[in-house]
């Protein structure tokens, strides 16, 4: 009998090809995605070496961050904007990668498109010149976001040099609260362990709750893996995943199919291997989460304060006032009732259907605050498509919402959306950095996708709960 | 392509405080809008050094004291958020070739390590003296000792913890991998070949 193995561990000695001088691995990536931020440069460093690339088959590109949501008219008014959606066509083009472009029907925000067309698969090593690449680990892939380097190796070698993590099972069990959803479960994660408490670790989402949760669910927890400093997260791929892969276009069809999918079952942990940490926590402890800072842990109940300096533990005290200062909240006071500018509704953690269709059953009928603007951007064509199809385009624009165009939108606002001076936004995306949302003073409050609804209609950071009567559970 | 052989780091220190410092801060995402890295050491920091007036808000990195200082001192987690490789690109392009911080989120260690640019991790405690050293007397010489594993500033020496995947590297002028990952593509073929493509059936 073999020692039992996670399936992080199977991934990678499966896919390591040697180990390097310095000791690290030479690692396999079965599926690289790209997209138009951080390739050009790659692109123009194999062009430097004269190096082609090698398994351009492998490679699969869309155009997500610099696209424009309000209009689809090329050239871009944006005129830098426009020559990195040509430069990527061209570098497609000369290379024979595959590119969902705007006009494919297929083009969206690159970690929607991956598990859309059925390209991300369990038990593969997936890589991306993206930090929220963790994504795909939903499916029980290994996905690494990685730097423009290494979209050149990966280019030119179908590799990357790695060093190996060590891994943390997280478990979540029990039931969680009705209006509680997939992002209050990271939201709580990150707050519990730390942005910096992943350090080192790949993280193995485990326990029922993971084992209720849809894919889509999956994705925007494995999602914000990365703002908690794990490199990647992943979930043991089960009868969901295969469910949802079944008949996308690249899943593998007939008898492939059967096999592939006896493949997918023996890549997952084996039950009683070893792990490096272990974290359980109770899903009934997990609250509707907001952020009140400008990390992505620094988080609180919403039915919490904002926290003070005072009450702070002495080494966070800096930090806290540092937030405090950007995000003009009142320490010690409720963070319900805070005004809000913008509502944005997207990314690649919250912009797929189950967000919109969720949102939209408590938005019929009801109307944005007039103090706010609200922008509904979903994830990817498809994502955009069926929503029209069920008719959640009209709940959302008769409620006040822009309905826009797929891309990446606010989340980073390399686009033309963004936060004017210092409002504040409150987002279904991963990031509250200082200045993440396009304008150096703004301010973001990251929540989920129903309380994002709640702060739209109410003009305020609210608790949904109390907003919709939001009484079903979510992850059933 | 041979590379420079960085057995140490020799120059004067920034101290930049906080932990935490994300990759939106280091570089705001409106520079990268670009299909080359030339110019982004002016973007450094941007939005916390300057005003949208573009007057200077008197940022450490611009503070005439530290001018042409070569090793940035911070906190934990440094480089964490987006995996833009612009963040390290701009701090090597400012000048700066070695950041001392307590600790490196990781995609941004690997992605500073391939460009030459020392990561070196160090306790608080050595955090904190380094800081008090440099502001005390912002000519004091910093050395990154990556062969020794230590970082010294005037008579005192710190312990510094480069990893020896990072270590080797940049003592031996490899720090760049591809060249290495290069040899391998025989190796990488059958490996490919073992494992299948996804979605080709």
């Amino acid at each position: 009998m073999s020692e039992p193995r996670s399936l992080y561990q199977k991934v990678w000695q499966d896919h390591a090809v040697r180990t390097l001088r310095n000791g690290q691995t030479q690692l396999f990536i079965d599926t690289h995605l790209i997209h138009e931020v951080t390739s050009p440069q790659a692109f123009g460093m194999l062009r430097d070496r004269g190096i082609e690339v090698l398994m351009p088959e492998r490679t699969f590109a869309t155009v997500d961050h610099i696209v424009p949501t309000h209009t689809r008219v090329e050239p871009f008014e944006d005129a830098l904007a426009d020559e990195m959606i040509r430069e990527l066509r061209a570098n497609c083009a000369r290379h024979g990668i595959r590119f969902f472009d705007l006009d494919s029907g297929n083009q969206g925000i690159v970690h929607m498109v991956g598990p859309e067309q059925g390209i991300t698969q369990p038990g593969t090593t997936i890589a991306c010149g993206d930090s929220h690449t963790s994504t795909h680990g939903a499916f029980g892939a290994i996905a690494f976001g990685i730097g423009t380097s290494q979209v050149r190796d990966v280019l030119a070698t179908q590799t990357l040099a790695m060093s190996e993590l060590k891994v943390r099972r997280i478990e979540v069990t029990g039931r969680l609260q009705p209006g509680v959803y997939a992002k209050d479960v990271i939201l709580h994660i990150i707050r519990t362990l730390g942005v910096k408490g992943g350090l080192g670790y790949a993280y193995e989402y485990g326990g029922d709750v993971f084992e209720r949760m849809s894919m889509e669910e999956r994705m925007t927890v494995c999602n914000m893996t990365i703002e908690g400093g794990a490199r990647c997260g992943y979930v043991n791929p089960d009868a969901t995943t295969f469910a949802y892969l079944k008949d996308r276009p690249f899943a593998p069809e007939g008898t492939a199919w059967d096999e592939a999918v006896a493949r997918w079952k023996a890549t997952a942990s084996d039950p009683g291997c070893r792990y490096d940490d272990v974290v359980t926590i109770r899903a009934e402890d997990i609250p509707p989460t907001v952020t009140w800072g400008i990390n992505p842990g620094q988080a609180i109940s919403i039915e919490q304060d904002v926290p003070t300096v005072e009450g702070s533990p002495e080494g966070e005290r800096e930090a806290v006032a540092e937030a405090l200062a950007h995000m003009k909240l009142t320490p010690g006071a409720p963070i319900r009732g805070t005004k809000v500018d913008v509502a944005f509704f997207g990314s690649c953690t919250n912009g797929r259907v189950s967000d919109f269709i969720e949102a939209a059953r408590y938005l019929e009928g009801r109307r944005v605050h007039p103090d706010v603007k609200a922008i509904a951007v979903p994830g990817s064509q498809h994502v955009k498509a069926e929503c029209e199809s069920r008719g959640i385009d009209r709940v959302f624009k008769s409620a006040g919402f822009e309905w826009r165009d797929a891309g990446c939108s606010m989340c980073l606002a390399m686009n033309p959306d963004k936060l004017v001076g210092d409002q504040l936004c409150a987002s279904t995306s991963n990031r509250n950095f200082k200045g993440r949302q396009g304008s150096a003073t703004g301010r973001t409050v990251l929540m989920s996708p129903v309380m994002v609804a709640a702060a739209a209609v109410t003009g305020e950071v609210s608790d949904a709960r109390e907003v919709f009567g939001v009484s079903r559970e979510a992850v059933a | 392509m041979a590379l420079k052989k960085i057995r140490e780091v020799r120059g004067r220190g920034v101290p930049l405080p906080g932990d935490d410092i994300d990759t939106d801060r280091i570089i705001p995402a409106r520079y990268l809008k670009c299909v080359t890295f030339d110019g982004l050491g002016e973007a450094l920091f941007y939005d916390e050094r300057f005003g949208e007036d573009g007057a200077s808000k008197g940022h450490v990195i611009d503070d005439p004291r530290y001018a042409g200082a070569t090793v940035l001192i911070s906190g934990s987690n440094f480089g964490c958020g987006s995996s833009r490789e612009h963040a390290p690109q701009s701090i090597a392009r400012a000048g700066f070739e070695a950041v001392v911080a307590e600790s490196f989120a990781e995609i941004f260690f690997g992605n500073a390590t391939t460009l030459g640019l020392v990561c070196a991790a160090v306790s608080p405690e050595a955090r904190r003296a380094l800081t008090a050293a440099v502001r005390e007397d912002p000519g004091l010489e910093i050395v990154v000792d990556v062969a020794g594993g230590r970082v010294r500033a005037g008579e005192r020496a710190f312990e510094a913890t480069i990893p020896p995947s990072a270590r080797e590297p940049l003592l031996e002028g490899t720090w760049d991998p591809l060249g290495e990952l290069l040899e391998g593509v025989g190796e990488v073929r059958a490996v490919a070949a073992r494992l299948g493509r996804p979605g080709a059936s």
